[in-house]
């Protein structure tokens, strides 16, 4: 296939990069206010995991890695934590899957999903890591566990992000 | 058939020519009675007369006459009604939802204003300056669990400071804005509290680990607790006041001894910021200033060992 410049039309970085992003800010906000829903809080997900993962998948590119520094610095500021805790979580989530992505393409959904959990698990260690060498103490394998399920649950979001920019741009499809 | 095509068409210009003429009297006849109503008195007086004489009768038969217009008003009004029954319909029950909106309202004032007079009762034993506040936002996951109260420096909080809920100790304040306040809790992964158990005086740290029940670790003492043992502050290291509700004893699943937090027992929305700096201010200023002794060379009878306190 002949490279023009129509094929090769870039996306643009506020559809695929500052919309996702302005959810997940906002998404994170809601889901913290003190709402009860039959006695129960609302479950907390990490859902900047799913841009993480979405935006690896999507193509190769300079800004995701600085908007998830933005975003988990954000997450820090939200939930208390040490500032640079969550962006190293989701820089470890977004990593691998870039390096693996030229395997991604054409994969099933549910292989996606399999692979989205892993990498949710795997930031979510990273957490636990960091959080026991800062404090001596591993935090509750059951709370984590909650966490991961509740991120793992966001998957679809995460696939009809990769559907509608995926082949966006030829040069990496 | 018209006046102009029958036997009386050629009549127009006297009957016009005479309806101009009544009407010149009739003008001059109402300027004459206008003129005359401002004349002498007497003339004034009778006008009155005349005139509340006139609203005497006229009362009565305006009553009577406008019966039947009420009562032909109040038949249309009831047709009216029975027609536009259904408009009336949709508008109470338009009116009925704001009232039910109102009534849950309502009960929601009700219900916070009982929450403030439940907060309003939480006191310390001795009693400590305390700020309410209500919490905003939350982190529950496994790596923190704060709250963000919406109270801050402007108020007086300060960074350690001890917070309570309802029923019993919540966490400490850990960042301090002018207008809003991180508060830590107990079950944090990082939270340390020094308790103690009542029962047998023995000492703990509290460790929380982002689970419902915090651990109770470094507990010293001999059998130093069972099941259902009360769990308070110690008040050790001077972060918390001594004696504040913590909690009770339970065994964990692990093995381990865990507290079952009073806090849990209600939402933790509003909470008491306790101004708590340290243990000398819950004594009078100036009992714990030292004191000037007497001079080890004096005879005087009247020295004391105690004397009077040194004002700082």
């Amino acid at each position: 296939m002949t490279i023009t410049p129509e094929t090769t039309r870039r996306l643009n970085p506020v559809l695929w990069l500052g919309v996702p992003a302005a959810i997940c800010v906002v998404a994170s906000v809601v889901l913290a206010l003190p709402i009860r829903i039959l006695g129960l809080p609302l479950p907390e997900p990490v859902v900047a995991l799913v841009p993480a993962f979405a935006w690896a998948v999507i193509r190769p590119s300079v800004l995701p890695p600085f908007v998830l520094i933005i975003l988990g610095l954000f997450l820090d500021l939200l939930w208390g934590d040490r500032p640079g805790f969550w962006p190293v979580c989701l820089l470890c989530a977004y990593a691998p899957v870039l390096a693996i992505r030229p395997i991604l393409s054409g994969q099933e959904a549910w292989a996606l999903w399999i692979l989205y959990g892993a990498v949710a698990a795997l930031a979510l260690l990273v957490g636990v890591v960091l959080t026991a060498l800062r404090t001596g103490a591993a935090p509750a394998f059951l709370g984590v566990f909650w966490q991961w399920l509740a991120t793992a649950a966001l998957f679809p979001f995460a696939h009809r992000l990769i559907a509608r920019y995926e082949d966006a741009d030829v040069r990496f499809r | 058939m018209s006046l102009r095509e029958g036997p009386f068409g050629e009549f127009r210009a006297p009957l016009a020519w005479t309806a101009t003429a009544a009407l010149v009297v009739a003008v001059v006849v109402a300027a004459a009675l206008l003129l005359g109503s401002r004349g002498r008195a007497g003339d004034r007086r009778s006008h009155a007369a005349w005139r509340t004489a006139a609203n005497a009768i006229a009362e009565p038969v305006g009553a009577l006459l406008s019966a039947p217009v009420g009562w032909a008003g109040g038949g249309a009004d009831a047709v009216a009604n029975y027609i536009l029954a259904g408009r009336q319909n949709a508008d109470l029950k338009r009116q009925l939802a704001l009232a039910a909106a109102w009534k849950d309202t309502a009960l929601a004032l009700r219900a916070e204003n009982a929450r403030y007079r439940a907060m309003m009762g939480v006191r310390t034993d001795p009693p400590i300056p305390m700020v309410l506040g209500r919490t905003v936002l939350e982190a529950r996951g496994p790596f923190a669990d704060t709250r963000l109260a919406d109270v801050g420096s402007e108020r007086g909080v300060i960074e350690g400071a001890p917070v309570l809920g309802e029923h019993g100790l919540v966490g400490r304040v850990v960042g301090v804005a002018p207008n809003a306040s991180r508060i830590l809790l107990l079950t944090d992964v990082e939270s340390r509290t020094p308790v103690m158990v009542v029962r047998t005086n023995a000492r703990a740290i509290l460790t929380g680990d982002g689970g419902p029940n915090p651990e109770l670790d470094y507990v010293r003492a001999h059998d130093p607790l069972r099941q259902g043992d009360r769990v308070m502050t110690s008040g050790d290291g001077g972060v918390y006041p001594r004696g504040l509700p913590v909690g009770v004893a339970v065994k964990g699943l692990d093995g381990a001894w865990r507290v079952a937090l009073d806090c849990d027992a209600g939402p933790i929305d509003f909470v008491q910021i306790l101004l708590f700096r340290d243990f000398s201010q819950l004594v009078p200023a100036g009992a714990l200033a030292p004191r000037e002794l007497p001079s080890a060379m004096t005879e005087e009878p009247s020295a004391t060992l105690i004397g009077p306190a040194v004002k700082p």
